[in-house]
């Protein structure tokens, strides 16, 4: 058997994939080029009316108006929570909370006001807070680096204090250490990454607010507050506890203005909303509207403010403090400031005088700015910047010529007014205008990339199918089809190499890698073309043949339509956002589609019914009659399956009606006791009938009566994983203070489960691939009848021993010929469990990968998991039916529906386990199984949400091989039902008759092939799913909904890709590995 | 006497055509504000029951299956009730069906109902009218080579069709129009309508231009 130029192959298509991907994902995804420039007190951008001379001490840019400000920021702190409306008689649990606010409002209408805060899409935390000191629009690509925070290279309002002799302190969030190390004159940082952590964060700024306010040693204090995120995250906004924690910040607000001293500028922020179910992180309405409250003891409004709150985008914030606080305005900012709150108290002339001048002030920068980044970066359109550039230049122009007629006294107020307030729109046009063109225009692409990815992922979709239609048929196959296309990519990447050292440039690895597997790819095709003729020719000797093989072709194509066709309309719904949203119903209703189908198709072949006469059919008729019953109940059963995983959904923003699954909530979250208890019982009851199951499995194949570790691990190991993850569950979701002194056990409680869990599985794993061997062999050559186990004497092993199929490997007998005397051979050696021990290994590893993944999700979510068991063992058994019944001449060749069906599936149950390709969906509570606190690294938090987000897919794709090894190991029922009438004797030929998976074994070459064909299919189906995705998102890339809809959606689709194609290897590598010790038993067998 | 036979299909087919169109546009004439979609339920029962009673009508009056055997009235009136039975039977089957592929469980089971008795009278109600409540000629006439006169191919196409046409209709159903032939089961109903009907059209054309490959093995 060829093992590693299988994995080797399969291995360079992920890599000619991954290629792909990454091409495009370069081209796709936005980028932003960050200008390291920063602003300074000496840059000339001062306004006439002041001069240098006449500013104030401390001051930069504009006079100070305030030297001290505290920013209080509230996570997640949305716009309804911060509004009160005193009509309401009976408010939801976040409504009328900041009471202190409103008080303030009504009380001095002059000195504080609520603003709607219109955040930036991603609303991701870190993202905000980046634009909230940087005044720009961080782009898409910067969410996924929420793991790893890096420090802001940007020019910064906390770099612009720091560099102005401000001392900066801050309380809360840690987040802000890793964006601005340094920086801070004093810091009080707590850990933030953990959602169900209510108070730590909170109690920890409480603990030290107050103290500092008194010390006055700071000029900007900023205090994060993540309560009310947490909650957000843990409970929703729509809980008892949020009340709480609002009424919390409420209180901390009312002491802390009475801290506050006259000099002092008070900003209460939110950095962004939450949807309904407290979470964040896309554009819709309810993440982007956060509240903005602004309050100082000294007069800051001319005017009363208005009904409604006026919305201010996010990034205006920066300008607005930078200048009220008199430092420079960070160098890349694109927010403008908020002028109302520079009018002062003198009168209307002076106000807009001043506003104007700080109007200015923000224009130049901006004009700036814009002139710098489009001198590095050619991704801000040439006209429309020319069109900014007239409109600024103009409006400047005036505004001198104005500011000349105001010190001529030329102008009279009525008039002078009107001008001002011209002007004033004038430069306020020009700062919207850049502000959309930036946000319009950082949605760059490289077209090139894009269309050398897609074709790269095309081309190996098309590779793939190719080498699974060869790889049956020809002989030097690898030498041809992989040995020099991989030559010939090595040829490539090495020229590419010299060329590179030559030209003295960087190298960029992906270039290399896509141009190396552009050029495997066109080594594989050269070479392929090259056999092409030869064939041909071979066939043109037999013209007869030759013309029955092309209707025999066109048969096949015709019998390729159904599974294929399904497979385009899956591919087909990726073009639509409609459908894509849709998808968690697309993927059943196609799985059930293909499913009846094929049954259709098999009867309508006439292959559920006897072929014969009309005398014979009533006979006939009936003998097969239950083959059929079993077929439709099985069919049924899938139907059941995939109707009720649809009820372990999530919900997308877009679906408005739509009502998330009761199951996706921890239960620590329901509040009904007994609900809880019934549903851990359920859930516990349905974890341990799944380890029953497979036990039983394993024990019908007789797999599980060796005293190997890896069988005794299944014996004992499993229940005992099942008993952890009960543990951890209860300790989990019990109730969070009700335990008292219980506390610290409980915590470590928490810890120390998931950590059991996780050693068990590993050891299990490892003892899988230390010895996946779950044969017993009783051995009747040299003392027949005893049996050498020690635990024979457990009564259940006497039931073992009736069920279990002893497997008598003919070609022992012939090898041993040398050995043994003819006499001799009916002694032989009978291995139970022989004929399972790929699938039996398999079932193994997907069992403990099941556990895994089922203690990342939430308690109820396995329950889903056990429906993915239950689907996938009846897709398994459908398929070997359906196999049997077609009776293909070729059995070591797995169909395409089978393939399809199985990644139908995956994708279903990707769903139906509470995902969704939208950000907000990732389950970031996967990070905190067996962790407790913050992560040192950020791979280990990576790996778990991963794994989580990912789980379907991992067991779908490690799971893969028993497409293959499933009808070998069901070919036994069918004769099954005859045994017990036999004689004993006769039993044994009987027995020798089905070799089941011995019979893989007894073609290594052909098993091989398979198992590499397998791959490839399983590649091709996946590739051109993910060819889909990438082509949505290129030609709809302009398209309203790229952001929330496709982009994601292909991330996704890409990451999932990768884990699948690397499962799959992995799977591959067990059945491998199960193959390497089924020879080296033999070969001790034989030496014995 | 081929030749004939087709044409008395296309005849028995074109009216079940033009029953359906009927069904569309005569209601309006007795009943103010009836329109396929807006009164999409009373549209199905009268839909439902046209095409069910023309169907029965045509069968009694071209008798398609020559049944030499002279039946008691006891055994006619227990046939009679066997295909009641298989007819109910089917609806339920269909509604589990539909259910099983997606549609509400709870909400709207009326809808999913009626869909399910169109469904079956497009499919059950005509194997009932042709083979009778005979399971066995059901699942020999749905394979390959089971059809032996031409109309049992046309049943063939028809039953196929308006399966189809249904598991068409799905399709729209996602998409974010907002009309209002998109809300369940309009679409589904209307697919199947349209598939049955172009089964129908379909049907004797088919069979005419195969006539030559169509050899029906006699019984
Ligand atoms: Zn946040
Ligand atoms: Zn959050």
């Amino acid at each position: 058997m060829q093992r590693w130029p299988v994995l080797l192959f399969l291995a360079w298509v992920c890599f000619l994939f991954f290629a792909g991907i990454g091409l495009f994902m370069s081209g796709f995804l936005l980028t932003r080029i960050e200008l390291a420039s920063s602003s300074s007190c000496a840059d000339p951008l001062l306004p006439p009316p002041w001069g240098r001379q006449g500013l104030p001490p401390g001051s930069c840019w504009a006079p100070q108006r305030f030297s001290k400000a505290v920013l209080v920021i509230i996570d997640a702190l949305h716009f309804e929570f911060a509004r009160f409306n005193p009509a309401k008689t009976s408010p939801l649990p976040y409504e009328n909370k900041l009471s202190f606010l409103h008080h303030l409002a009504t009380s001095q209408p002059r000195h504080a006001r609520l603003y709607r805060f219109r955040a930036d899409p991603p609303t991701a935390t870190m993202q905000r807070i980046k634009g909230l000191t940087t005044g720009s629009l961080p782009t898409f690509i910067d969410v996924g680096s929420n793991f790893a925070t890096y420090a802001i290279q940007e020019d910064n309002l906390l770099a612009q204090l720091v560099q102005n002799g401000r001392r900066v302190v801050f309380m809360g969030d840690d987040t802000w250490e890793g964006l601005f190390p340094k920086k801070f004159f004093r810091s009080y940082f707590f850990p933030s990454f953990n959602v169900k952590d209510l108070h730590t964060v909170d109690d920890g700024i409480l603990q030290h607010l107050y103290p500092t306010v008194d010390s006055g040693e700071w000029d900007v204090l900023i205090a994060h507050f993540l309560g009310v995120d947490h909650c957000g995250h843990k409970h929703g906004p729509d809980h008892p506890e949020m009340a709480k924690k609002l009424t919390q910040m409420n209180e901390m607000l009312r002491s802390l203005v009475d801290h506050l001293g006259n000099d002092t500028l008070l900003l209460v922020a939110g950095d962004h909303g939450m949807t309904e179910t407290g979470d964040h992180g896309g554009d819709s309405e309810k993440e982007v509207n956060a509240a903005l409250f602004v309050y100082s003891k000294t007069p800051l409004f001319v005017t009363v403010p208005p009904e409604e709150p006026e919305a201010v985008p996010q990034v205006n914030l920066v300008p607005t403090v930078a200048l009220l606080l008199g430092v420079p305005i960070p160098y890349s900012n694109i927010g403008e400031v908020m002028a109302e709150l520079f009018s002062g108290d003198g009168d209307a002339v002076s106000a807009a005088l001043q506003q104007l001048s700080v109007y200015h002030i923000n224009a130049k920068q901006v004009d700036r700015f814009l002139h710098s980044y489009s001198l590095v970066a050619q991704d801000l359109p040439a006209e429309q910047l020319q069109h900014l550039q007239q409109l600024f230049s103009s409006a400047v122009e005036e505004h001198t010529q104005l500011l000349a007629q105001v010190q001529g006294a030329t102008l009279v107020p009525p008039e002078l007014e009107s001008r001002l307030g011209s002007l004033i729109s004038r430069f306020q046009l020009y700062l919207r205008e850049a502000r959309a063109l930036c946000t319009q225009s950082w949605a760059r692409f490289h077209p090139l990339r894009m269309v050398g990815g897609c074709t790269l992922i095309a081309t190996s979709c098309l590779l793939c199918y190719m080498a699974s239609e060869l790889a049956a048929s020809s002989d030097s196959f690898y030498r041809s089809c992989l040995l020099y296309p991989l030559l010939w990519g090595l040829m490539a990447a090495l020229l590419l190499g010299l060329a590179h050292a030559f030209t003295q440039e960087g190298l960029d690895l992906l270039l290399v890698s896509s141009w190396a597997a552009a050029a495997s790819q066109l080594g594989f095709f050269w070479h392929w073309w090259g056999r092409h003729p030869k064939q041909a020719r071979l066939m043109g000797n037999q013209p007869p043949l030759a013309s029955a093989g092309l209707r025999q072709r066109l048969r096949a194509w015709l019998g390729l339509a159904f599974p294929m066709g399904i497979l385009l309309f899956r591919c087909g719904a990726m073009f639509s956002d409609s459908f894509v949203v849709a998808e968690a119903r697309v993927a059943p209703f196609l799985l059930a589609s293909l499913v009846m189908l094929l049954v259709g198709k098999l009867h309508w072949d006439g292959r559920l019914t006897v072929p014969e006469g009309p005398k014979q059919q009533f006979l006939g008729f009936s003998s097969y009659r239950r083959e059929i019953w079993y077929l439709l109940c099985l069919v049924a059963m899938l139907l059941i399956c995939v109707r009720l995983s649809g009820f372990f959904h999530q919900c997308r923003e877009e679906i408005p009606q739509c009502r998330p699954s009761l199951f996706l909530s921890p239960l620590a979250s329901l509040r009904n006791t007994r609900a809880k208890n019934l549903f851990y019982l359920l859930c516990v009851v349905l974890l341990a009938g799944l380890v029953y199951a497979v036990r039983s499995w394993l024990r019908h194949y007789g797999n599980l009566n060796s005293s190997e570790p890896l069988v005794l691990f299944v014996r004992w190991g499993f229940p005992l994983v099942v008993l952890c993850i009960a543990c951890y569950w209860a300790v989990a979701s019990s109730a969070d203070d009700s335990l008292g002194k219980l506390q610290e056990l409980v915590q470590v409680a928490v810890v120390a489960f998931p950590w059991a869990v996780y050693g068990l599985a590993s050891v299990g794993l490892l003892l899988l691939l230390c010895n996946p061997m779950t044969v017993f062999a009783k051995d009747t050559r040299e003392s027949p009848g005893s049996i050498v186990t020690p635990y024979l004497g457990v009564p259940t092993s006497e039931v073992d021993f009736l069920h279990v199929i002893p497997q008598i490997y003919r070609r022992m007998q012939e090898s041993q010929k040398s050995r043994l005397e003819r006499g001799s051979c009916r002694a032989t050696v009978a291995a139970y469990g022989l004929g399972s021990v790929y699938s039996a290994a398999l079932v193994i590893a997907l069992t403990l990968l099941g556990f895994l993944l089922m203690l990342l999700h939430s308690e109820r979510l396995s329950l889903a998991f056990l429906l993915l068991f239950l689907e996938a063992f009846v897709l398994l058994h459908i398929h070997s039916r359906a196999r049997g019944l077609a009776g293909d001449a070729e059995p070591f060749s797995v169909p395409w529906y089978a393939v399809i069906s199985w990644l139908l599936a995956a994708s279903q149950f990707f769903y139906s386990t509470g995902h969704q390709p939208i950000f907000p969906a990732i389950h970031w509570n996967a990070a905190f199984v067996g962790f407790h606190l913050d992560h040192s690294t950020n791979l280990l938090p990576a790996v778990l949400v991963g794994a989580n987000t990912f789980a379907s897919h991992i067991l779908f794709a490690v799971g893969c091989p028993l497409l293959l090894l499933w009808p070998f190991v069901c070919e036994m029922p069918s004769s099954q039902k005859k045994k017990p009438k036999k004689e004993p004797r006769e039993e044994l030929q009987e027995v020798e008759e089905h070799m089941m998976e011995m019979r893989l074994r007894e073609s290594p070459e052909k098993f091989s092939t398979a198992l590499l064909q397998l791959g490839l299919k399983y590649l091709f189906v996946l590739g051109t799913q993910l060819l889909a995705c990438v082509c949505a998102a290129m030609i709809l890339r302009r398209h309203l909904m790229v952001w929330k809809v496709f982009a994601p959606k292909f991330l996704f689709e890409s990451l999932g890709f990768m884990v699948s194609s690397i499962c799959l290897l992995l799977g591959i590598s067990l059945v491998m590995r199960v193959d390497c010790a089924v020879s080296t038993w033999f070969n001790q067998l034989q030496l014995r | 006497m081929k030749e004939a036979e087709i044409r008395r299909l296309l005849a028995a087919n074109l009216l079940c055509v033009f029953s359906i169109i009927l069904t569309a546009v005569v209601p309006s004439f007795f009943w103010d504000g009836f329109t396929v979609l807006g009164t999409h339920l009373a549209w199905l029962c009268i839909c439902s029951v046209c095409v069910s009673t023309l169907n029965i009508i045509l069968h009694l009056v071209l008798k398609p299956n020559q049944s030499h055997k002279r039946s008691s009235f006891a055994h006619k009136i227990s046939r009679f009730l066997k295909c009641c039975i298989y007819f109910f039977m089917s609806c339920i089957l269909f509604h589990a069906i539909i259910v099983l592929y997606g549609a509400p469980l709870i909400e709207s089971v009326t809808e999913t109902f009626l869909l399910a008795v169109l469904l079956s009278t497009f499919t059950t109600l005509q194997c009932l009218c042709m083979l009778g409540p005979n399971i066995q000629a059901w699942i020999r006439v749905f394979s390959k080579n089971g059809a032996m006169s031409i109309w049992e191919s046309s049943l063939q196409i028809t039953t196929i069709c308006s399966i189809l046409g249904a598991w068409f209709g799905a399709f729209p159903i996602p998409l974010d129009w907002d009309r209002p032939w998109q809300v369940w089961p309009i679409s589904c109903s209307l697919g199947a309508t349209f598939g049955y009907t172009a089964g129908l059209v379909i049907a004797p054309l088919w069979i005419h231009w195969n006539r030559k490959q169509l050899t029906y093995k006699s019984r």
